[in-house]
C-alpha cells in the first residue's frame, strides 16, 4: 500500500498508456469489422471465409505477433504501433463475429417490414439494422474490451510502456507488492472499462427494458467470453 | 387499378409458387386474397409493391407497369401491414407510424402531428404514442401497423394475414374497424388471409387461389358462397358456406313478436313458480334484456343468446333464435332496449322463401 502511495503517480500514467493501447485497437477493430460482417452476412459465399478466417488469426499467439509485426510494418520492436496493430487484428478477429451474430439477431421480419415502407439499403442498415443489433453487439464489445486490455500487458515483455511493466519488473526485483498492484490495477481497469461500456449500453438501447418480460432475450457475453478466456490463458 | 397480366412467379427450384395470374383488382375497393397456406398469396402480393419480382408477366397500377417506378419509391406509394405488426422495437408508436413520411421528407414535427392524428383515426388514445412498441397488446400493435400504412396516405393498401395472430374477439373489432375506415378512405385494398369467413366479411370482391398459385375463382363473396366455381371452391368455403351465405341476405322478411316481460328491481324478480306462464324475458329498468326466467321455477335468471338488431342479416337472425334458451331471439333496437323476439321457424321460412325467390331469378 505504501509502495503504491508512493508511486501513484508513475501507476496512473501507466494506466492511462494501457488504457489507450486498449481502446485504440477496439475502435478501430469495430470500424472494420461493421462493414466486413455487413458484407459477410449479404454475401453467403464470403460469410464462411470470413468465420474461419477471423477464428484462424485468433489462434496466432499474441507474443509471436507482437515480434513479427515490426518487420512486416518495418517498425522499431519497441513501437506502440505494433501493439496497437496486433490487437486491432484480435478485435477484428473477434468483433466480425459478434457484428456478424448482432445482425443476424435482427429479426428477418422487421426487415422485410423496412422494405416495405420503401427504405434504401443503406439508410435501412443505418436506422434498423444497426440500432437494432446494439445488445447483442455489445455483448461482442465487452469480451473485447477485457480481452485486449489482458493482452495488452504482454506487450510490457517487450518494453511497450503499460501496467504489465509492474509484473516484468516486479518479477525481476523479486518484489512481490508492485507485481500485486499490477494485477489489482489490470483488474480495476477492466472493471471499470466493462463499466462504461454497460452505461453506454443502457443508455443506447432504451427500447430494451421498456419491454420487461416480452421480447426476444439478446444472447448473452457467455459464450464470447468462454473463446476469449481460452486465449488469454494460451497465448503469453 | 391494379391489373395482373398473366403473371408467373418460380422460386429457384420449385413449382411454380404462382402461375399464370391474370386478373384485375378495382381501384377503391377490399380485394381478398384467400386460399391454402403455400398457394402463392403473399408471392402474388409482395409482386405488387416489388419486394418479389416476377418470373414473367406485367403488373400494372392505374395502367403503369410497376418495374417502371424506382423499387423504394413505388413502395411508399402503398402501405403494407403484415401479420407479425413488423413495427420498430426501438422507435415509439409515434415515430413508427411517422416512417415513411419522414422517409418522404416531411419535418419530423409535421410528421409526428400526422402520426398523431392517425392513433385516433385507428382508435387509439393519443397518450399510447409515446410508447414503444413491446408496451402494448397484440391488438393495439396491428392497429398501429395499420395507421403506419396510412400515414402517407397512399393510395394503396397491401394487408398480408394482418388479423391472424390476435384473439378472434379483437380480430372481430379490428375486422370491423377496417370497414368503417374503408367506408371514409376508400384505398384500394389488397387483403391476404386463410380465413374464408374473414375474406367473406371484409371483401367486396374474393379471389381464391388453389395450391400452384392458380387463380380457382375471383366473384363477390356472396357468389362464391353460393355458387363454388368448382369441387376446390367448394370443399375450401367449407360445409358452414350455406349458413355463412346467411350474411348476405337481409332480414327485413323476419317479423317481431310481443314478449312478457319481468322487471328486475334491486336484484331480484317475481318468477313464476306455478308454471302457469310461458317463458318470460327479465329486463331491467331501461327495458334492456338481463336473461330468461323458465315457466315453474322461481327466480332463477338464465343467461340468453346473442342479441338480434333488425336490419342485421338472416344469419344474426337465426343465430340469435337458435342460441337462445327459450327457443325465441331476442330483438333489440339501436339503445339496447327490447323490441320483441322472432323465431327459429320464422326465420327458416324467410330463408326458404328468399331461395325460391332466387331459383325463379335464374
Ligand atoms: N423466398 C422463397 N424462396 C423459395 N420458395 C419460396 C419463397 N417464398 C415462398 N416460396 C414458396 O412459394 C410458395 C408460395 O409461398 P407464399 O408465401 O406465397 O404462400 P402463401 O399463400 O402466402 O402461404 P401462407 O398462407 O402459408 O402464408 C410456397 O410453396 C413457398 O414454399
Ligand atoms: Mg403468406
Amino acid at each position: 500500500m505504501e509502495w503504491f502511495l508512493a508511486n501513484s503517480g508513475m501507476v496512473m500514467g501507466l494506466a492511462g498508456q494501457h488504457l489507450v493501447l486498449a481502446l485504440i485497437p477496439m475502435v478501430l477493430g469495430l470500424v472494420i469489422s461493421i462493414p466486413l460482417a455487413q458484407v459477410a452476412r449479404t454475401h453467403p459465399a464470403l460469410r464462411s471465409v470470413v468465420v474461419t478466417a477471423s477464428s484462424l488469426l485468433y489462434t496466432v499467439p499474441s507474443l509471436a505477433l507482437f515480434i513479427i509485426l515490426p518487420s512486416i510494418l518495418g517498425t522499431r520492436i519497441l513501437d506502440p504501433l505494433n501493439v496497437i496493430v496486433a490487437l486491432t487484428i484480435y478485435a477484428v478477429a473477434l468483433l466480425v463475429r459478434a457484428a456478424l451474430d448482432a445482425f443476424d439477431s435482427v429479426e428477418e421480419d422487421l426487415r422485410q417490414a423496412a422494405i416495405a415502407m420503401g427504405y434504401k439499403p443503406w439508410l435501412r442498415f443505418v436506422q434498423i439494422d444497426l440500432p437494432l443489433s446494439l445488445p447483442v453487439m455489445f455483448a461482442g464489445l465487452r469480451v473485447v474490451s477485457v480481452s485486449n486490455i489482458s493482452l495488452v500487458s504482454v506487450a510490457a515483455l517487450l518494453g511497450v510502456g503499460n501496467l504489465g511493466m509492474l509484473f516484468t519488473d516486479g518479477l525481476q526485483r523479486n518484489f512481490v507488492t508492485e507485481v500485486v498492484v499490477g494485477i489489482i490495477a489490470i483488474l480495476v481497469l477492466a472493471l471499470l472499462m466493462d463499466a462504461v461500456l454497460v452505461v453506454l449500453e443502457r443508455l443506447l438501447t432504451p427500447w430494451t427494458r421498456a419491454a420487461k418480460a416480452s421480447g426476444p432475450a439478446a444472447p448473452s457475453a457467455a459464450s464470447y467470453l468462454a473463446d476469449a478466456n481460452i486465449h488469454t490463458g494460451a497465448a503469453p | 387499378m391494379i391489373e395482373f397480366q398473366s403473371v408467373t412467379k418460380q422460386y429457384q427450384g420449385g413449382q411454380p409458387a404462382v402461375d399464370q395470374l391474370t386478373m384485375s383488382i378495382d381501384r377503391g375497393s377490399i380485394t381478398v386474397f384467400v386460399g391454402p397456406s403455400g398457394c402463392g398469396k403473399t408471392t402474388s402480393l409482395r409482386m405488387i409493391n416489388r419486394m418479389v419480382e416476377p418470373t414473367s408477366g406485367v403488373i400494372t397500377v392505374d395502367g403503369r407497369d410497376v418495374t417502371s417506378v424506382p423499387a423504394a419509391e413505388l413502395r411508399r406509394s402503398m402501405g403494407y401491414v403484415m401479420q407479425s405488426s413488423g413495427l420498430m422495437p426501438h422507435r415509439s408508436v409515434l415515430d413508427n407510424i411517422a416512417t415513411v413520411p419522414r422517409l418522404n421528407g416531411v419535418s419530423k414535427a409535421e410528421a409526428r402531428k400526422r402520426a398523431t392524428e392517425l392513433l385516433d383515426v385507428v382508435g387509439l388514445a393519443s397518450a399510447l404514442g409515446k410508447r414503444y412498441p413491446s408496451q402494448l397488446s397484440g391488438g393495439q400493435q396491428q392497429r398501429v401497423g395499420v395507421a403506419r400504412a396510412l400515414a402517407a396516405d397512399p393510395p394503396v393498401l397491401l394487408m398480408d394475414e394482418p388479423f391472424s395472430a390476435v384473439d378472434p374477439v379483437v380480430r372481430d373489432e379490428l375486422q370491423q374497424e377496417l370497414l368503417r375506415l374503408q367506408k371514409d378512405l376508400a384505398k384500394t385494398i389488397v387483403f391476404v388471409t386463410h380465413d374464408i369467413d374473414e375474406a367473406t366479411v371484409l371483401g367486396d370482391k374474393v379471389a381464391v387461389f388453389a395450391v400452384g398459385g392458380r387463380l380457382a375463382q375471383y366473384a363477390t363473396p356472396e357468389e362464391i358462397l353460393r355458387a363454388p366455381a368448382n369441387d376446390f371452391v367448394a370443399s375450401f368455403v367449407g360445409r358452414d358456406r350455406g349458413f355463412r351465405h346467411l350474411g348476405f341476405t337481409t332480414s327485413d322478411a323476419v317479423s317481431i313478436h310481443p314478449v312478457p316481460t319481468l322487471v328486475m328491481s334491486a336484484g331480484q324478480f317475481a318468477g313464476d313458480p306455478a308454471g302457469v306462464t310461458d317463458w318470460q324475458l327479465v329486463v331491467d329498468a331501461d327495458l334492456r334484456p338481463l336473461g330468461w326466467a323458465r315457466p315453474g321455477t322461481d327466480s332463477e335468471l338464465i343467461p340468453g343468446g346473442s342479441l338480434f338488431r333488425p336490419g342485421e342479416t338472416l344469419r344474426r337472425a337465426l343465430d340469435s333464435a337458435l342460441s337462445s334458451p327459450s327457443g325465441q331471439g331476442v330483438a333489440v333496437d339501436g339503445d339496447g332496449k327490447v323490441l320483441g323476439t322472432i323465431r327459429a321457424q320464422e326465420v327458416l321460412g324467410v330463408i326458404e322463401e328468399a331461395r325460391q325467390v332466387r331459383q325463379a331469378a335464374l
